[in-house]
């Protein structure tokens, strides 16, 4: 074991893939972090229009099926506390 | 006959690419087929050297697609499989001298003649890669256990899927069983779980393949080693056969077994 495995307790090989998954869903995309972090603003500004979300709990993520890819957004309501009455 | 086209490719150059193409044109004209190679990569041949038929040339695929010599003028013989032939590519031109369609009239010719005929794509996905592909029935992609080979592999089936080419297969080239063991390599699940394509087949690496090469005689000529096996195996898939992938742990232990009683 070297040092960096200690360090991280994982196998080159792992990391390998790790890396991978995460590049190749960008390839395959052409979405870059930074794109899926301002689409993911926008959807929470479109939809906090309509129904109250906490934007914190928002995540949103492309998952892969195959090679087919897709995006997967998860998004909590927020309880309706304060419906209004009468 | 009918020829069926297959192409060798991979976006990253290394891989592996010629000695595939060499191997399993060996292995199959050895089961009596006639086959047909195609150096693809035009101003860098190397598959003439591979397979050991460099001072035999005097026509290339350019001139046969420029007509200045008949395509039978073109096709070298191998000398230990009659049934084996090789048209090189030029090395003065470049990759502009042969267009997509070229190589769909050039490999129309040959159906007729032969049983199958192999291109040695050029790596990248320029003109060279999209003239190999062109005419292609099927598509193997080649690619290493490895960050970068694994990347452009990918690449290069998202551009097939664009395409509309029927799906390739994979051929993962240089496994390292060792460090796969070790944590230290990709498994052949690990790449698979990332590209998704079928795997046709898995060459462990072998110092063999650089002998080989150094002599120009293709592995797959012979019995023993366990990459020119693993060739020979993809070769009879190919033709339809199903054969069970090579166990490489009880390789690796009779390897370790050999080298044990050597010592002694």
């Amino acid at each position: 074991m070297n040092f960096f495995e200690r360090l991280t307790g994982k196998k080159s090989a792992n990391n390998a893939k790790e890396r991978l998954q995460l590049v190749l869903i960008h390839d395959r995309t052409d979405l870059t972090p930074a794109a899926l972090e301002s689409l993911k603003d926008d959807l929470i500004a479109a939809i906090s229009k309509h129904i109250d979300i906490d934007p914190s709990s928002v995540r949103i993520e492309v998952e892969h099926e195959g090679r087919a890819q897709r995006l997967i957004a998860d998004i909590p309501l927020r309880v309706a506390s304060r419906r209004r009455s009468g | 006959m009918t020829a069926k086209v297959i192409t060798v490719t991979s976006g990253k150059g290394g891989v592996g690419k010629t000695t595939t193409v060499a191997n399993l044109a060996v292995a199959l004209a050895a089961d009596g087929k006639r086959v047909v190679c195609i150096d693809g990569d035009i101003g860098l041949r190397n598959l003439d050297v591979v397979m050991g038929l460099e001072n035999r040339i005097v026509y290339d695929v350019v001139d046969v697609i420029e007509g200045r010599c008949r395509l039978r003028q073109a096709m070298i013989r191998d000398k230990r499989l009659p049934e084996l032939f090789l048209i090189p590519a030029a090395q003065t031109r470049d990759k502009n001298a042969v267009s997509p369609s070229d190589m769909v009239r050039l490999c129309d010719e040959l159906r007729p003649e032969v049983d199958w005929v192999l291109i040695d794509s050029p790596a990248g996905i320029e003109r060279g890669f999209r003239n190999s592909i062109a005419a292609a029935d099927k598509i193997l992609i080649v690619t290493n256990p490895e960050m970068s080979a694994v990347r452009d592999a990918d690449r290069v089936i998202g551009l097939l899927e664009a395409e509309e080419k029927a799906a390739p297969s994979l051929i993962l080239n240089r496994l390292n069983m060792n460090m796969v063991r070790r944590g230290d390599m990709l498994s052949v699940d690990d790449v698979y779980d990332l590209l998704r394509i079928e795997v046709i087949g898995i060459v462990p690496e072998d110092e063999n393949v650089v002998v080989a090469s150094n002599r120009g005689a293709p592995l797959a000529m012979e019995g023993k080693s366990v990459a020119g096996q693993a060739f020979r195996h993809i070769a009879r898939r190919l033709n339809g056969e199903e054969v069970p992938f090579m166990n490489f742990e009880s390789v690796s232990l009779w390897d370790r077994l050999s080298k044990m009683a050597w010592r002694k």
